[in-house]
């Protein structure tokens, strides 16, 4: 990996809801092409953090945000097109969420948003995003029923198809697995590996276990700030830089 | 209990059916009033008590959906919009004839329109629109927020989510809240009273397009109160003929909205 790359950087990054402050002058950088997971407790700011990423903080009532995040070289506060930032982003939530339409026009909705017309490219798309979440084999045969009918797996799968179906760059899932059973969360997590060496990929989970499955880099945020980011092995070995994070990834607290 | 509650519903239905009998059939529709109103039909009536309600909705229909989806989907929460949802409470508690009297100084005199079917359907709208907006509002808040969330995730700029998940998703409810709109402005007597019905107008029997805009007109509302109370002589079954038809009408659109509404409920999608 070249260590240079850099795709997300984030400086000073601080967060308030109102007089709460979620995050506090986080710093870090995220390299293209890595699996970087975000581990920590809950409240700790994981989610904050990938709303900012995609701006979609935007929309959250009271929340105030300062420090600098950059995309791709480019200032996210600055741009003018905040949906090309988006679409350069795939963002996968903690509940499964199908839209209510059709298993076809789940994934088309974001090409279609774009300006996709073309009855063909669509289901080649389709096609494609739902094989890369390995779904296609269980829906092919009925892409006119309503997304918001399939298993909560399923669901979370059609969700991980719609983060792909507009082509970004970068994937961000908020712990993924949290409404789904063990099974389908290990398919998903060999969809995760494949997909690693195309796109940047940002894991924020509450499983440890699951980070260091997946993860090439791990960050530890706590109570909002970063508490240890550093390789998979240095945090999971006997001796990171932190007391804090060798206590949580072995389960003294959290 | 349920008994206790659609008795009294089909006594009422049934006496004013009953007592209208003798003259209910197809010439008490497509026929005026005749004789000073102590007999004929009620072609006038009706048909200008619709052009009144479907003009007004005309009217408020946009307005109202247009700024519910504002309030619900654009307007951040700040003191304005906070003072802007309270006044539209407000003014769906206010008694119609205040809404007679604004509509009469503000669509007859003050704009010009003079009595007519456009200021009666004005002051009609004004009247329905808080009810409307209130009732968009809800049906657009009861769509999951996660909904929104997802489609702002993959890129899509907020009048696209509400074209395509929010609108699809509420219609349901908005309509529903418009239905139950056509009956209170089919039944409103006073607004239209200041604004543009009168009390009696012969009109061409059977041509629908009868009136113009700018005309005065008849309604069912106020030719009901006409003939109970202000013309003497009126045969018994008139009145109720009259009370009939327009609880017909209303209960028709009634019946509409629930059809349209299991429906649409058949293909719920969440």
């Amino acid at each position: 990996m070249v260590k240079t790359d850099v795709m997300i950087e984030i400086k000073d990054l601080h967060v308030r809801y109102g007089r709460r402050e979620v995050l506090r002058g986080v710093t870090l950088d995220v390299y293209r092409n890595e699996v970087l997971g975000i581990i920590g407790p809950s409240q700790s700011g994981k989610t904050t953090l990938l709303k900012v990423i995609n701006r979609t903080i935007d929309s959250v009532p009271g929340a105030v945000v300062s420090g600098t995040v950059k995309v791709d070289g480019e200032d996210i506060r600055q741009i003018k097109d905040v949906y090309a930032l988006r679409r350069k982003i795939g963002m996968v939530a903690p509940l499964p969420v199908g839209l209510p339409m059709t298993i076809f026009d789940n994934v088309a909705f974001a090409p279609r948003m774009a300006g996709i017309r073309d009855r063909r490219q669509l289901e080649k798309r389709v096609e494609s995003c739902l094989r890369q979440a390995a779904l296609w084999d269980e829906v092919k045969d009925r892409l006119d029923t309503l997304g918001t009918k399939l298993s909560g797996g399923q669901q979370q799968r059609l969700t991980i198809a719609r983060a792909l179906s507009h082509d970004p760059e970068i994937l961000c899932l908020d712990e993924f697995s949290i409404a789904i059973d063990p099974v389908t969360t290990m398919r998903i997590e060999d969809v995760l590996k494949e997909l690693r060496s195309r796109m940047t990929i940002i894991l924020v989970t509450n499983l440890v276990q699951q980070a260091r499955r997946l993860a090439d880099r791990i960050a530890f945020l706590f109570n909002g700030q970063l508490e240890e980011i550093g390789s998979t092995e240095v945090i999971f070995s006997d001796s990171p830089r932190s007391r804090k994070t060798y206590e949580y990834v072995n389960g003294v607290f959290g | 209990m349920t008994l206790l509650l659609v008795a009294p519903l089909v006594l009422i239905v049934g006496y004013i059916f009953y007592q209208a009998l003798p003259i209910l059939s197809l010439d008490f529709i497509f026929t005026n009033p005749k004789d000073g109103m102590r007999s004929g039909g009620i072609w006038s009536p009706l048909l200008g008590t619709c052009y009144l309600v479907l003009l007004s909705l005309a009217i408020s229909t946009p307005i109202g959906v247009l700024a519910a989806v504002f309030l619900n989907e654009y307007a951040k929460d700040n003191w304005f919009t906070r003072m802007v949802n309270l006044a539209v409470v407000n003014l769906a508690g206010v008694p119609s004839i205040v809404h007679a009297l604004f509509g009469l100084g503000a669509f007859v005199l003050f704009a010009g329109l003079g009595k007519s079917i456009l200021a009666a359907s004005l002051t009609l709208a004004i009247m329905t629109l808080p009810v409307i907006i209130a009732s968009t509002k809800q049906a657009l808040a009861a769509v999951p927020m996660a909904f929104r969330e997802a489609c702002w995730n993959v890129g899509a700029t907020r009048w696209q989510t509400i074209r395509h998940v929010v609108l699809p998703n509420s219609i349901n409810g908005i309509l529903t809240g418009l239905i139950l709109e056509v009956a209170h402005a089919a039944g409103e007597t006073a607004p239209i009273m200041f604004t543009g019905a009168v009390f009696y107008k012969a009109i061409q029997e059977g041509d629908l397009f009868a009136y113009g805009p700018f005309d005065q007109c008849m309604a069912l509302s106020m030719h009901l109160f006409t003939i109970s109370t202000q013309v003497p002589g009126v045969p018994h079954a008139l009145p109720f003929g009259t009370a009939i038809v327009l609880l017909g009408t209303v209960l028709m659109v009634n019946a509409l909205s629930i059809i349209v509404r299991t429906r649409l409920r058949a293909r719920k999608k969440w």
